[in-house]
């Protein structure tokens, strides 16, 4: 009888995670840690045992690239059904890829910028533990970058706006808000960044901006975005661990730490509010079948599990709410309708289109805003219906005033009070400079330094930085194209969409495109 | 603080999928005061103070092994704190 071998026994997750990723450090001996870690200091942040850092995810390079590689075969295989099913057709309608367009130009390329900083901080941090968590991230913000492309190219074949998201991410107006916010984020130290990106990004506000866009996926036909969100969002879980763990680590090392971590929260809490207006105004105005409302979101995301949830957790180590938070609050009912007023006035130099909302539209705005919309929005709406049936729908000829920090155009209100513009002006070395709100007034004046340094897509205009003097001029240099902006009815897309629908031949799709 | 991290809700969202009932009928099974609700292409599940998901509760409902790190397949969103993840359990609970 012979006796079968002994199973090798197998390591615990702890065992693992301590053989592979921790115990892989190891102490130079021939050159000094400081020159090996040189960026980790000057920030002011005190650090004084490295060792202390918790990843519960306990991730090992064999189990990341595991689970990593099983979740894009899931992804791929939706996206090919899709394309071949031609399940672009079953989607709501044309006008909801205006939500998509909006991702792709805005989203997208920040996944890349992240990818590009987490690889920095995977070589810079002085733990092994942060260090391969911000690897892994670094690696998901790759994958997210190239499984949007993929997802969306598809429909790229078809519909206006998806074809040149990277060059207009780095010269159009609007997306100077999303690509500013991140490059903001990207010019600061490795701990400021992980509070602007780990912390407030992915934990504090990665729900309101991510699970919207899937959730309106999923109830107007796309299929692949759903798929591709979900399979980012199961990576954002660990990213917003990483996050968590992040502040905890500061706050817990000294206690000298915590007032720098507090005011980088309320300068990224702001920043990245800001910054989801834009989802704001998609989820109540872009998508044609309604998920939620902004309002809804605000309340069940940040209001219910943040506010109530984490800061009561971190009111342990000292911290406050984010300043400016009850100013962010009292816009909820508000926010989204002034954002859309404005990216419809100038749609025409966007590369998304727009419309009027229709009865029903406005019909389930008023309900779901019963303070705000009859009252202040309604009669916008009303008028421009009047303009229309004049023959004139009308887009903004004028440049907007842009603030100088979230470099969004100054169509935000006083605190309190929807129908008075609020305009605050800094004065810095004898220049004066606007911003739209008390939050980034604030943030403007803790360093000013940094933002009169900001690319304000305006002023580049004026300053003849952008194509030319006149509005082709500078569309062309934006690589606007016939169909990719402006207003939706008679639009190319909504002229192929009634087409390819009404057609009995269906063989001919996407080649008059 | 009105609220304490024993009872402050914890929850999870996950991805709605034929595997994944099995997880949220253990997630179920093992938290009690835990809330389901369905979301679209999501189930969301909050529990008072701590949510916790056992591998054995799991594999008993899938009929096959199913290693905690399978969860990562799973998983959408949460809110609370991951306190532990190990070969066995996961927990999710505020520390403070």
């Amino acid at each position: 009888m012979t006796i079968a071998p002994k199973a090798p026994r197998k390591l615990t997750m702890k065992q693992r995670y301590e053989a592979l990723t921790r115990d892989l450090d190891w102490d130079p001996s021939y050159v000094a840690r400081e020159d090996v870690f040189p960026h980790t200091e000057f920030e002011g942040i005190r650090i004084h045992d490295w060792s202390k850092w918790e990843d519960p995810f306990r991730l090992t390079v064999d189990a990341y690239t595991k689970y990593q590689a099983e979740k894009d075969k899931r992804l791929y295989a939706v996206l090919d059904g899709f394309a071949q099913s031609q399940g672009h057709l079953s989607l709501t309608e044309a006008s909801y890829l205006n939500a998509m367009k909006l991702f792709l130009q805005g989203v997208t390329p920040l996944e890349y910028q992240a990818h590009r900083n987490f690889a920095y901080l995977a070589r810079h941090l002085n733990g092994p533990g942060p260090r391969f968590a911000a690897l892994c991230q670094s690696i998901d913000e790759m994958r997210h970058t190239q499984t949007e492309i993929h997802t969306l190219s598809n429909y790229n074949k078809y519909y206006g706006g998806f074809h040149n998201y990277l060059e207009q991410h780095d010269r159009v107006w609007y997306l100077s808000v999303p690509k500013s916010f991140f490059d903001d984020a990207l010019s600061a130290g490795p701990f400021e960044f992980l509070i602007a990106i780990g912390f407030s990004f992915e934990y504090l506000l990665t729900n309101l901006l991510f699970v919207p866009f899937m959730s309106g996926a999923s109830f107007n036909g796309d299929l692949p975005t759903m798929t591709f969100g979900f399979s980012a969002q199961s990576d954002e879980s660990r990213h917003m661990t990483l996050g968590l763990e992040a502040i905890k680590f500061l706050l817990e090392q000294d206690e000298a730490n915590v007032p720098i971590v507090q005011a980088w929260i309320d300068k990224w809490f702001w920043r990245g509010y800001r910054v989801t207006g834009l989802v704001a105004q998609m989820l109540d105005y872009m998508l044609p079948r309604k998920v939620m409302s902004w309002k809804e979101a605000f309340e069940l995301y940040f209001e219910e599990q943040m506010m109530k949830g984490l800061f009561e957790d971190l009111a342990f180590y000292g911290i406050t709410p984010p300043r400016h938070v009850e100013d962010a609050i009292g816009e909820k009912e508000i926010l989204s309708h002034q954002v859309y007023w404005v990216l419809y006035q100038f749609s025409h130099a966007a590369a998304f289109t727009t419309s009027v909302p229709d009865e029903e539209h406005q019909q389930w705005l008023a309900e779901t805003y019963p303070d705000t919309f009859e009252r202040y929005y309604k009669p916008l709406w009303d008028k421009e219906r009047k303009n229309i049936e004049a023959g004139g729908r009308h887009f903004v000829r004028g440049l907007p005033q842009l603030c100088q920090v979230c470099q969004i155009p100054m169509a935000f209100t006083e605190p309190g009070d929807p129908t008075t513009i609020c305009q605050r002006e800094s004065v810095h070395k004898g220049e004066t400079f606007q911003t739209c709100s008390n939050g980034c007034q604030w943030i403007f004046e803790r360093e000013p330094e940094k933002y009169v340094q900001a690319w304000l897509p305006v002023h580049q205009i004026y300053q003849g930085n952008c194509g030319g003097p006149t509005l082709p001029d500078v569309l062309q240099w934006y690589g606007l194209e016939d169909g990719d902006g402006g207003e939706y009815k008679g639009s190319l897309d909504d002229r192929n969409w009634t087409q390819w629908h009404d057609a009995a031949d269906h063989s001919h799709i996407g080649s008059e495109a | 603080m009105s609220t304490t991290a024993a009872t402050r809700p914890v929850g999870v969202d996950i991805q709605e999928s034929e595997t994944n009932r099995s997880v949220v009928e253990a997630i179920e099974a093992t938290n009690d005061g835990c809330t389901v609700q369905h979301m679209p292409g999501l189930v969301r599940i909050t529990a008072p103070g701590r949510l916790v998901i056992t591998r054995e509760s799991v594999e008993e409902r899938l009929g096959r092994e199913w290693e905690t790190h399978e969860f990562q397949l799973a998983i959408v969103s949460y809110f609370g704190h991951i306190k532990e993840w190990d070969d066995d359990e996961i927990v999710i609970a505020w520390d403070h």
